[in-house]
């Protein structure tokens, strides 16, 4: 069976070389770098704009960030039909290639977030390993903690007020650079669809932009879902552990998932839900009045086939809805849940709708493609692309950002054990 | 007694400046110098289709998936031929079954999953078939996009595949107008026609030329202005297809029809 047909239905007259050979990986694609970049942003607003009341979520975004970086390539990988030599896409870069610029592109992100990362955990990398040197005898897994923070401080030993000074100057700087670099990186990935001529859907120089703006909106939203989760988690643990040890802090102090964390954090992610949508419906206003050739075609794709995946689940239930939710006064945790996971879907649903959407038609603008996702694998390319494989990339990420909790302390409580 | 400040310095700028006179040699190199000084290429491989000779046979079809050892029955081809059916209405029918493989066996008009439709013989305005290959653009958008150069442009003009590099992404597929790439059902790398290029480097005709029984099919070399073909293009009324996408093809086709896609 030749690549793509399994999973593609044909209608009236497609070329017959013509399948769907972007599926949902490539969904997945834009969606993990999408959350990679909002959630730096996140991070920057505090560390580089002051904005003081994101300080809780701030370490924990661009913790989160670096968790979600090498989940960005992930399904690029799984979509390759040679993923073993995807490095040459870093070895030998075709540089007329949008997409060869992902390697640079990718890595000095990668560096920034990591640089950053040191620098705002550098003081606890040195604590940790000086309050280990000092045990005279170590047992085994605090010899390899202690090996392990040593290995973290890169020699940087110095912890004095005025080398601290000098990491929040760095940490500022890192996060400033890094704002245009993740929005490179993001925009980038629009690029990628808005350049392919061949595509009437994704031909927009509007593309990039919108990616963009999606992009913060979708990493605000699971930044706070993930912050929202991990502090009931804590809360539930601590709860526990109150009630075999009463001399503990109580809860109240525990600096659990404070509304007004969340509040404010919202009040970002509606901005730029606006500019998204904003974008959005000047992309397809501007298609429907130009109405070049391609434009029948389209109009059946956008308000006949994919009505409902569009304007249903994208622009009602991933934008209209957690827009009313968030912008109610009194927020709860309960509504912003419920409003951050809508909005997620939303943004999967554009993303979904941009890349399956834009193959749902032929280039001979007479036919139609249905895209059927395969759900249960039977051969290693519908696992790959298929619903596992999209569970996989979309799991990975919590896994790494739980082995990162492990090492660096994500939250500032300090007295939970 | 050097230091090593000045050691690094002077070495920098040691191998700074011999970098400057080792450019030159990249610049001036001589055996690229004589080659631009006579035109580089004597060779511009072209096509030339003439659709009032197709009958849809599909010889040309079977030629090339043999020829080119694309699996017979796989859903993919590097040509195919085109039906269309004009009805009075107004209408346009086209269909390509199997590629055209084995001709246009039925009068009735594929729609994939809509199922067969029938047309009666006094709806038709007008029917004819259009054979559809690789069209060796001058400006090819695969070559563009390859994020890492396994495909390329020939001198002689035309677009191949390196399969041994090929990385398997699929936006040379997305990034072609035509829709002539897909992925090899056995080497798994992009596949798309070159004009069967180990034929005609031989001074043979591709397969699809040699197969077609009515001449419907033609390769030329449009810097030859001796060559029938150059002569039809240069002095005959012929058409490319989707020109508006600027990519140059190098295909020409002549009784092309607006309702071509």
């Amino acid at each position: 069976m030749v690549h793509g047909e399994v999973w593609t239905a044909k209608e009236l007259f497609v070329y017959p070389n013509e399948y769907i050979y972007w599926t949902i990986q490539i969904v997945m694609y834009p969606f993990m770098t999408g959350l990679v970049a909002g959630a730096f942003v996140l991070s920057s607003l505090y560390h580089v704009f002051g904005v003081k009341q994101l300080k809780e979520i701030a370490r924990f975004s661009l913790a989160f960030s670096f968790a979600l970086l090498p989940v960005a390539m992930m399904p690029l990988l799984l979509h390759l039909q040679f993923p073993f030599r995807g490095i040459e896409v870093m070895m030998t870069p075709h540089f007329t290639s949008a997409i060869a610029a992902f390697g640079i592109v990718f890595t000095t992100y990668g560096m920034i977030v990591a640089a950053e990362l040191w620098f705002v955990y550098r003081k606890f990398f040195v604590e940790t390993a000086l309050e280990l040197r000092k045990l005279t005898v170590r047992s085994f897994v605090q010899q390899v903690r202690y090996i392990l923070y040593s290995v973290l401080t890169l020699g940087a030993w110095d912890i004095s007020e005025h080398s601290l000074e000098k990491d929040e100057r760095a940490v500022k700087m890192l996060a400033g650079l890094g704002i245009p670099v993740a929005c490179f990186l993001h925009g980038y990935a629009g690029f990628i669809f808005g350049s392919v001529k061949a595509n009437a859907l994704w031909m927009t120089p509007l593309m990039p932009v919108i990616f963009i703006c999606s992009a913060v909106v979708s990493g605000i939203a699971l930044c706070i879902i993930t912050y929202i989760a991990t502090m009931e988690i804590r809360k539930a643990i601590h709860a526990w552990r109150l009630k075999n040890n009463p001399a503990l802090p109580s809860i109240e102090e525990l600096k659990s998932a404070e509304l007004q964390d969340v509040t404010m954090t919202s009040r970002y992610l509606v901005m730029f839900l606006i500019l998204a949508i904003t974008l959005e419906l000047l992309d397809l206003i501007f298609r429907g009045y130009t109405a070049v050739k391609s434009w029948d075609i389209l109009r059946s794709v956008i308000y006949d086939k994919d009505f409902f995946n569009i304007f249903v689940i994208q622009y009602g239930m991933g934008n209209l809805i957690p827009f009313i939710l968030f912008l109610m006064p009194r927020l709860t945790i309960r509504r912003a849940v419920v409003g951050t996971l809508l909005v997620l879907l939303g943004v999967f649903m554009m993303r979904w709708n941009v890349v399956i959407g834009g193959q749902a038609f032929s280039s001979s603008l007479a036919g139609f493609m249905h895209y059927h996702l395969p759900i249960w694998p039977d051969s290693l390319e519908t696992f790959k692309e298929g619903l596992f494989g999209a569970l996989l990339v979309a799991a990975t990420p919590f896994v790494l950002f739980w082995l990162l909790g492990r090492i660096i302390p994500i939250f500032s409580v300090k007295n939970t054990h | 007694m050097i230091t090593r400040r000045n050691f690094c310095k002077k070495s920098l700028l040691l191998i700074g400046g011999m970098a400057v006179p080792l450019a030159a040699l990249e610049i001036f190199n001589p055996g690229r110098l004589s080659a631009e000084k006579d035109d580089p290429a004597k060779v511009r491989w072209v096509f030339l289709v003439d659709t009032f000779k197709c009958v849809g046979c599909g010889f040309c079809v079977r030629a090339c998936k043999l020829e080119n050892e694309i699996p017979y029955d796989a859903n993919v081809s590097r040509t195919w031929v085109e039906r269309y059916v004009v009805t009075k209405d107004g209408q346009v029918h086209t269909d390509s079954p199997k590629a055209a493989r084995d001709g246009f066996t039925s009068k009735s008009i594929d729609q994939a999953s809509r199922g067969l439709l029938e047309i009666k013989d006094e709806d038709i305005d007008k029917a004819f078939f259009v054979p559809k290959l690789c069209n060796q653009c001058d400006n090819p958008p695969c070559v563009q996009v390859c994020p890492v150069g396994a495909t390329y442009q020939t001198p002689d003009g035309v677009v191949l595949v390196d399969r041994t590099w090929c990385i398997g992404c699929g936006y040379c597929v997305m990034g072609c107008p035509y829709g002539v790439r897909f992925f090899h059902p056995v080497y798994k790398a992009a596949e798309k026609c070159n004009f069967c290029y180990h034929r005609i480097s031989k001074g043979l005709k591709s397969a699809c030329v040699e197969a077609c029984p009515f001449g419907a099919r033609r390769i030329g070399n449009i810097k030859d202005p001796e060559d029938p073909v150059t002569r039809i293009i240069m002095t005959e009324r012929v058409a490319v297809l989707k020109e508006e996408y600027g990519t140059k093809p190098q295909v020409f086709y002549l009784g092309m029809s607006r309702e071509v896609k």
